[in-house]
């Protein structure tokens, strides 16, 4: 399975995605942002960081790069697109996820593990995973999801919910809501399910000796559903 | 403008200083060269009340790659592989604005560790602040975190450890020490070292703005009430930009290209260019139009003093101008060539085609004065007598609650889940242990690192709290299962110009070096920081030391978190219930006075060797130094760390309850054996001559002191983990 990370200026988790792609069976490539296109490949992502320093709102710069053309177009033609914090970020200023992420809730940069529910396992993201209930790593100042009535409505008919903050026992309420997310939310999918973008990092977990290893669970099972 | 003695004294030299300029240069300076030979001869960057003592420091080892004198300091952990590593203060301008003062003081170290060529794996910091009471400290210590943060996770580095404390006598001036280590193959490393003559010399980076004009001369003197005029004088840090430079200069670096690199840090410019040729001995010639500025009609002299940040001077080999700048293009930075190295020995600088400034650069350099400092020797203070009845109305229970929210015992998490702590993907240990951990990777070694200051020791004796501090480091890593390799010291103290405050500096640089030495643990890079002082309140001496281990196998490490029910648990060294200094004294009897606990080197070097033992041989399943606040503060860490308990045995001895929870005796761990592996422990322990007492069992979930004392260990943890939260919050 071949996969490609989009590194923009200020990217900062592209090698820990990298890593993780080939510690799981990725064949993996590096693109850089100012290429016209992305070479073949079965996945894109676009990993966390500080994109053209996330000066402006962020993402928004990375949504107007010379490369995102060729990643929207892959999106745009069924293509798996995985977006992790930054990359979250950037898929809603393209327009191909809804919504945006505004400050954290009590203005503070949050870093921590927190525990995640799959709401939805009928894609290719989380078909099979083996647990309902993940562990993984937050970490960012503006991972507040928000969007508005109508589109909360749309996206909650369409089952566009990926990923919610919850507790061990999976039990979503404000107390384990990091940042503000309305509805708890910590990802979404497009309404077709082939782009996903979620503000906890995978690619942080995925050795015991690490914060956690439910970031495994979650590649293995990506790369599972690839076959 | 004519330079007299009034403008050289508006520029921080004094009258002798300004005498001795025109004695060596034969004539009188222009404004240029004076603000040049400010910037060189100030305290930051000439170390001249410092450096006859620093000439002391133990700084030889044979893990020493790099001691002192380059940009850090570097050591071998083995297969090729060096860790570069510094402290560095950036204390005056974080007071004055504490977010761009301390954003800046992160950058200003990460850039002197990837100048060696080595890409930065983890952070530290070391922040002191006055006391919760104090109307500035909350805003303070908001402004600080934030920037810490907003610099190093921009840049993806993980902040892996850090200390915190709060003490009246930072009222008027905050510390913020910063601490990197880079990872670089040890025959890659680059230094500052200037050779060869007609050689390009580059500006990378950033453009040069007016901002930070006059920053080392600010470090270089002492508040008053008119501080916030100085709000100017602060850098404006740019992460995004910082991180494009790391990425350029380690591209630049994987070929054969730069002949020695610089980073402009204090005295921007000047320093940077000085600095490359006195070290090679060589002239150097700079055209100041060719410098990328970002304001209009910037003049020779604010080019020269900015302290913009994010940028860097290169000497680079002839021919490879180009293949240099392609790489500064791709990253968006900018690219000058500004000048050529000379055989002058000179500084020679042009502007408009005219000449603004030719000095020898040994004047500079080697000529800056060096002062002998007065200074006065600290006596042991006498011994406290706190009478039996002192002890009688106080209860254990409600004494353990009250220390575990002394701000300067309680939890710090509300600060360091504001940064980054796992990007790079090699974090195993986090902040809120003894030291932090990363793996070195793709490899089984991981590297330790720990920040450790006693400013209450160091304050009522210098010559102890010097020695002390360096052992606390040293246990730190060993408590992680971590061969402690050597430290870098960033030494905080007030006016030296006052006896007192210089002895404090003479004598803790004197324990520093003694437990150092003993201990083979040697300083290989530092920064010194004077003058922290406000409308003559200096503060208390604060000498940081930032240790680094190397643990072999990452697989051995070990955390202070109680694992097993049942498992017996040990106190190592000798318990005598020393409550001097301690934050039993000073939080329930309100007693400041007395000696710090006393330090014995050969006990630490043998408990220090012996614990490693047990760890390397998977002995034993947690371990924690016992530090502020005694064995009891240390235990429910633990405990609420594990979250478990622990039944404690009856206290044998002479000494009361008191002095044996909550003194400061030093060169004790506490460690958790199950009891499979106690025999083969203890027999370790015998057979190295290490005292123990068996202090207890990990219980369920309560701490047990004795039939009449039982605490949750949950209702403990809120007592712990609340105090910062609410005082923030509030």
């Amino acid at each position: 399975m071949k996969s490609s990370v989009i590194v923009f200026p200020g990217s900062n988790c592209d090698r820990d995605m990298d890593v993780a792609l080939r510690k799981f069976g990725f064949k993996n490539q590096m693109v850089w942002h100012d290429e016209d296109s992305v070479p073949k490949s079965d996945l894109i992502v676009l990993p966390g960081g500080f994109s053209y320093g996330d000066y402006l709102r962020c993402g928004s710069i990375a949504a107007k790069s010379k490369i995102i053309n060729s990643v929207i177009d892959f999106a745009k033609s069924g293509g798996l697109v995985l977006g992790i914090c930054n990359g979250f970020q950037i898929l809603t200023e393209t327009g191909l996820l809804p919504g945006v992420l505004q400050q954290n809730k009590f203005l503070n940069f949050i870093c921590k593990n927190v525990y995640i529910k799959i709401n939805d396992n009928k894609n290719k993201f989380f078909k099979n995973i083996k647990k309902n209930i993940l562990e993984l790593h937050i970490a960012n100042n503006e991972g507040n999801y928000y969007c508005s009535d109508d589109e909360l409505k749309s996206i909650e008919e369409n089952n566009q919910i990926a990923v919610t903050y919850c507790n061990k026992e999976g039990l979503e309420n404000e107390d384990h809501n990091p940042n503000g997310a309305i509805k708890n939310i910590a990802g979404i999918f497009n309404k077709e399910k082939n782009i996903l973008g979620m503000m906890p990092h995978p690619e942080r977990m995925i050795d015991s000796y690490l914060s956690g290893e439910d970031g495994s669970l979650f590649f293995k099972n990506l790369l599972e559903n690839f076959k | 403008m004519e330079v007299t003695e009034n403008i050289a004294l508006e520029h921080g030299l004094n009258k002798e200083e300004y005498k001795n300029i025109r004695n060596l240069l034969k004539r009188v300076p222009n404004i240029t060269e004076l603000a040049i030979f400010s910037a060189m001869w100030n305290e930051h960057c000439s170390y001249k009340s410092s450096r006859k003592h620093l000439k002391k420091l133990h700084t030889k080892g044979n893990k020493v790659i790099q001691g002192p004198g380059e940009n850090a300091g570097v050591i071998d952990i083995g297969d090729d592989d060096a860790i570069v590593f510094k402290i560095e203060s950036h204390n005056h301008p974080s007071f004055i604005e504490p977010y761009q003062g301390a954003a800046t003081g992160v950058g200003g170290i990460m850039r002197d560790v990837f100048t060696m060529g080595a890409r930065p794996i983890a952070n530290l910091n070391s922040i002191h602040f006055g006391s919760p009471h104090h109307k500035k400290t909350k805003n303070l210590l908001r402004g600080v975190v934030k920037g810490i943060g907003g610099y190093g996770n921009c840049i993806g580095v993980p902040t892996i450890a850090g200390q915190t404390s709060f003490d009246e006598s930072y009222n008027g001036n905050i510390l913020v020490n910063a601490m990197t280590l880079g990872l670089v193959n040890k025959n890659k490393i680059f230094y500052s070292k200037a050779s060869g003559i007609d050689k390009p010399v580059i500006y990378v980076g950033s453009k040069t703005g007016r901002d930070g004009i006059h920053g080392a001369s600010m470090a270089s003197a002492i508040f008053d009430e008119k501080i916030e005029e100085k709000k100017p004088t602060v850098q404006v840090g740019d992460p995004f930009t910082e991180k494009l430079l790391l990425e350029a200069c380690l591209e630049l670096m994987a070929d054969n290209s730069i002949i020695s690199i610089q980073d402009m840090g204090a005295a921007g410019l000047t320093s940077s260019s000085i600095e490359m040729a006195s070290k090679g001995n060589l002239g150097i010639e700079l055209n100041l139009n060719k410098v990328p500025c970002r304001e209009e009609k910037m003049t020779p002299y604010e080019i020269m003093l900015s302290e913009s940040q994010e940028r860097m001077l290169i000497i680079l080999e002839n021919g490879k101008e180009n293949k240099a700048k392609k790489i500064f293009d791709k990253w968006n930075l900018d690219f000058a060539i500004i000048g050529k190295t000379t055989n002058s020995e000179k500084i020679e600088l042009f502007f408009d085609n005219k000449s603004v400034a030719n000095i020898p650069i040994n004047l500079l350099a080697e000529n800056a004065p060096v002062y002998d400092r007065k200074w006065k020797k600290t006596k042991l203070p006498q011994k406290l007598i706190i009478k039996k009845d002192d002890f009688k109305s106080l209860n254990l229970s409600d004494c353990l609650k009250k220390i575990l929210k002394n701000p300067n015992i309680s939890d710090k998490q509300w600060i360091w889940d504001q940064y980054d702590q796992t990007v790079m993907g090699d974090t195993i240990q986090k902040p809120g242990g003894d030291a932090g951990i990363v793996r070195v990777h793709g490899t089984n070694k991981a590297v330790a690192a720990s920040v450790d200051s006693s400013a209450s020791y160091c304050f009522a004796h210098p010559l102890t709290g010097g020695k002390q501090v360096v052992c606390e480091s040293w246990r730190n890593l060993i408590s992680v299962g971590a061969k402690p390799i050597a430290l870098t010291n960033c030494l905080n103290f007030g006016n030296p110009e006052k006896e007192k405050n210089m002895g404090e500096f003479v004598e803790c640089v004197e324990g520093i070096t003694e437990a150092s030495k003993y201990l083979d643990f040697p300083v290989v890079s530092g920064n010194v920081s004077f003058y922290n002082e406000t409308k003559d309140k200096g503060i208390k001496p604060t000498p940081t030391i930032g240790g680094v281990g190397l643990i072999k196998e990452y697989k051995k490490m070990i955390s202070m978190d109680f694992k097993k029910e049942g498992n017996l648990v040990l106190i190592l060294g000798k318990t005598e219930g020393h409550l001097d200094q301690s934050v039993f004294a000073k939080e329930i009897l309100a007693e400041k006075k007395g000696p710090p606990p006393s330090i014995n080197l050969f006990n630490e070097k043998n408990i220090g060797g012996t614990v490693l033992k047990l760890i390397d041989q998977n002995l034993i399943d947690t371990c924690h130094d016992v530090s502020l606040g005694g064995i009891l503060i240390a235990i429910s860490k633990m405990c609420i760390k594990g979250k478990k308990g622990i039944k404690f045995n009856p206290i044998k001895g002479l000494i009361n309850k008191f002095e044996f929870f909550f003194g400061e005796d030093q060169g004790r761990y506490v460690i958790e054996v199950s009891k499979t592996n106690i025999d083969k422990t203890k027999q370790i322990l015998e057979e190295n001559s290490v005292h123990y007492d068996e202090i207890g069992t990990v219980d369920k979930s309560n701490i047990i002191l004795d039939n009449n004392t039982n605490l949750s260990v949950d209702e403990l943890e809120n007592e712990n983990k609340n105090w910062l939260r609410n005082y923030m919050v509030n």
